[in-house]
């Protein structure tokens, strides 16, 4: 594809979203965000899963930071969303900026074992700790005031407003992390995937450059945390169980974890096919389990890494990046 | 006081036990094969089931339902082994990982269409239902039994792993699989009869648990695996020994930790986890990587 069509492409899927916030119901909308709100997770999670090839099982503890941090905010000092976000991203990093800092001592199974471990560390507390986090209830009422910047007043409250707050924040996000990966930074990060020995010699220091990777993975978590507290209007303490550190890991691997558009279209088919499945059975689970078999036994670059092999194998051009 | 402490001991060494029953068989299949496998937690909760199923199949016998439902998700697992996890030996971790969650989803899904979404209550044991006094309180039959159950399991591993021809076999291969290989073993095949030992065990560890658990949900898979995980990891990935020691320090942990500061008793366990990885990564009975 050349240049023209590219941003041609980019254009049309703006203009997508745009539409629908524009023309859709409410279930389109709530759709649409919470697939906006898993790719933001997905997409910072994939800079350390996909870039750096490190698997964390402990990202659901940021995603909750990020959650609990808007909505003791709202609580306690002021309601309005961006504090809310900011204290949001902030808490997850300095939580990711703790775990993380033992967590890249080690590699492979041992750095999925510890993330494991202070995932569910940072579960514990929130599960136990009643009388800041509301134990297994969670914080409820989170409101959605409207967005006060200076003379302007946005309101929030209806779902097709927010659906634009949630879409500022996507697009921030998809542009954000495009720019790190096409940094030297995300270079380097895929160099300490492809060969760490090698990086090394170069004069990096490996730690340093793995802990940057788990902080941004982690302030992206936290971003898509606060979103979804302020989507919902409640925090759930499961959002920290290890099960939800695992949906990014699907997402990304259902999408093609070496692939930008990866997560993207990993969160629309895993959320869209999960609507769809559960019109027809109450039991999605099993389907998707048998969706996920397929493509780790057959598709294991995930749906746009097939897709673009296939593309690339019709019109002859040389694999991109 | 001390009466307190004895049962508190009691209590966490059958804790212990029983996540043992389901470690074993986790750290049996990670030491020879070298997966991680979430489904373990799975076969637990299938074992469960199937001894549930064959027992009200027979007529209430709990120890027929012992026999042969762990049989049945044996076999299942040999299914899993043979056609979908021998393809994946070459993958990357990832990989590995989630081939195996995808089965805790089918699974969790199956057993709700199976045996419904609802919880179950657990069947009777004849002679080892109710209570026995123990200085002076009473203290369940069964979990007593569960404490004794553990360590014969324990005693029969390690006499299979090391004193029989096959466990010397399993052993070979786990060190080095090319050069078992090359002196005959059918390598691929001893992994398929590994796998199903494992799966055999991890879901007699769940037909265990009915009466100790008290219940059957079709999530009770999901709540044991973390702890198994734990306990394989702090043990040494791979190291019957250590985890059959790490089950029991994990057991008396949280049970110490339940009765003297509940508010972090789950804190705990994953705070020695994450000490004991950053520590000794290799764990404490388990060999360098």
């Amino acid at each position: 594809m050349n240049r023209f069509w590219t941003y041609g492409l980019y254009g049309l899927a703006l203009v997508c979203l745009i539409g629908i916030g524009l023309f859709s119901g409410r279930f389109t909308l709530y759709l649409a965000m919470r697939i906006m709100i898993l790719s933001i997770f997905a997409m910072g999670y994939n800079v350390l899963f996909g870039r750096t090839g490190l698997l964390s099982f402990g990202h659901g503890a940021f995603y909750a930071g990020g959650a609990y941090g808007l909505a003791l905010v709202a609580i306690h000092v002021s309601p309005h969303p961006l504090l809310g976000i900011a204290v949001g991203i902030a808490l997850a990093s300095l939580v990711a900026l703790v775990i993380g800092y033992f967590c890249v001592r080690h590699t492979e199974i041992y750095f999925a074992m510890l993330t494991l471990a202070f995932g569910m560390m940072v579960f514990s507390l929130i599960w136990n700790l009643r009388e800041i986090t509301g134990g297994d209830d969670g914080l409820v009422g989170i409101a959605r005031v409207p967005l006060s910047l200076g003379f302007f007043r946005i309101p929030l409250a209806k779902a097709n407003h927010f659906y634009f707050f949630v879409l500022t924040f996507f697009l921030f996000a998809l542009w954000t992390i495009h720019r790190i990966l096409h940094s030297p930074f995300g270079l380097i990060l895929s160099g300490i995937r492809e060969n760490d020995r090698r990086i090394e010699f170069a004069g990096v220091s490996l730690r340093n450059y793995r802990l940057a990777a788990f902080v941004i993975s982690g302030a992206f978590a936290g971003m898509a945390g606060g979103l979804s507290t302020l989507l919902e209007s409640n925090t759930a303490p499961f959002s920290a169980h290890w099960t939800n550190s695992a949906s990014p890991v699907l997402v990304s691997l259902i999408g093609g974890i070496h692939t930008f558009a990866g997560p993207v279209a990993g969160s629309l088919i895993f959320v869209v096919l999960r609507e769809i499945i559960e019109r027809f059975t109450h039991n999605w689970m099993l389907w998707f389990g048998i969706i996920l078999l397929v493509i780790i036994m057959g598709f294991r670059g995930g749906v746009v890494g097939a897709l673009s092999g296939l593309l690339n194998r019709k019109t002859r051009i040389s694999p991109g990046r | 006081m001390l009466q307190s402490l004895v049962h508190v001991c009691l209590a966490g060494l059958s804790t212990g036990m029983f996540i043992w029953l389901v470690a074993s068989g986790l750290t049996l299949i990670f030491g020879v094969l070298g997966v991680l496998n979430f489904a373990h937690g799975s076969f637990y909760m299938l074992g469960a089931y199937c001894c549930f199923a064959v027992l009200r199949l027979v007529g209430e016998n709990f120890w027929l339902g012992l026999i042969f439902g762990p049989l049945c998700v044996a076999a299942v697992g040999f299914v899993i082994e043979r056609f979908f996890i021998r393809y994946v030996y070459h993958l990357a971790l990832p990989y590995q990982l989630l081939l195996t969650f995808a089965f805790v989803l089918v699974f969790d899904d199956i057993v709700k269409i199976l045996w419904g979404a609802g919880s179950i209550g657990s069947p009777v044991v004849p002679g080892l239902s109710g209570s026995v006094s123990v200085v002076g309180r009473p203290f369940p039959v069964y979990s007593l039994f569960i404490i004794a159950v553990g360590p014969l399991i324990a005693l029969f591993m390690w006499a299979f792993l090391e004193r029989t021809w096959w466990g010397r076999i399993i052993r070979a291969s786990s060190s080095d699989r090319e050069m078992a290989s090359a002196i005959g073993v059918r390598v691929p095949a001893l992994y398929t009869a590994v796998f199903v030992i494992g799966t055999w065990l991890g879901a007699v560890g769940g037909g265990l648990a009915v009466p100790y658990v008290g219940l059957l949900t079709p999530g009770m898979g999901e709540a044991i695996i973390i702890d198994a995980f734990v306990v394989a990891v702090i043990g040494g990935m791979g190291s019957m020994k250590g985890a059959f020691l790490g089950a029991l320090l994990i057991g008396l942990l949280s049970s110490f930790g339940t009765r003297f500061i509940p508010t972090f008793d789950m804190f705990l366990t994953f705070i020695l986890m994450a000490a004991i990885l950053l520590w000794r990564p290799q764990g404490l009975f388990g060999e360098k990587a």
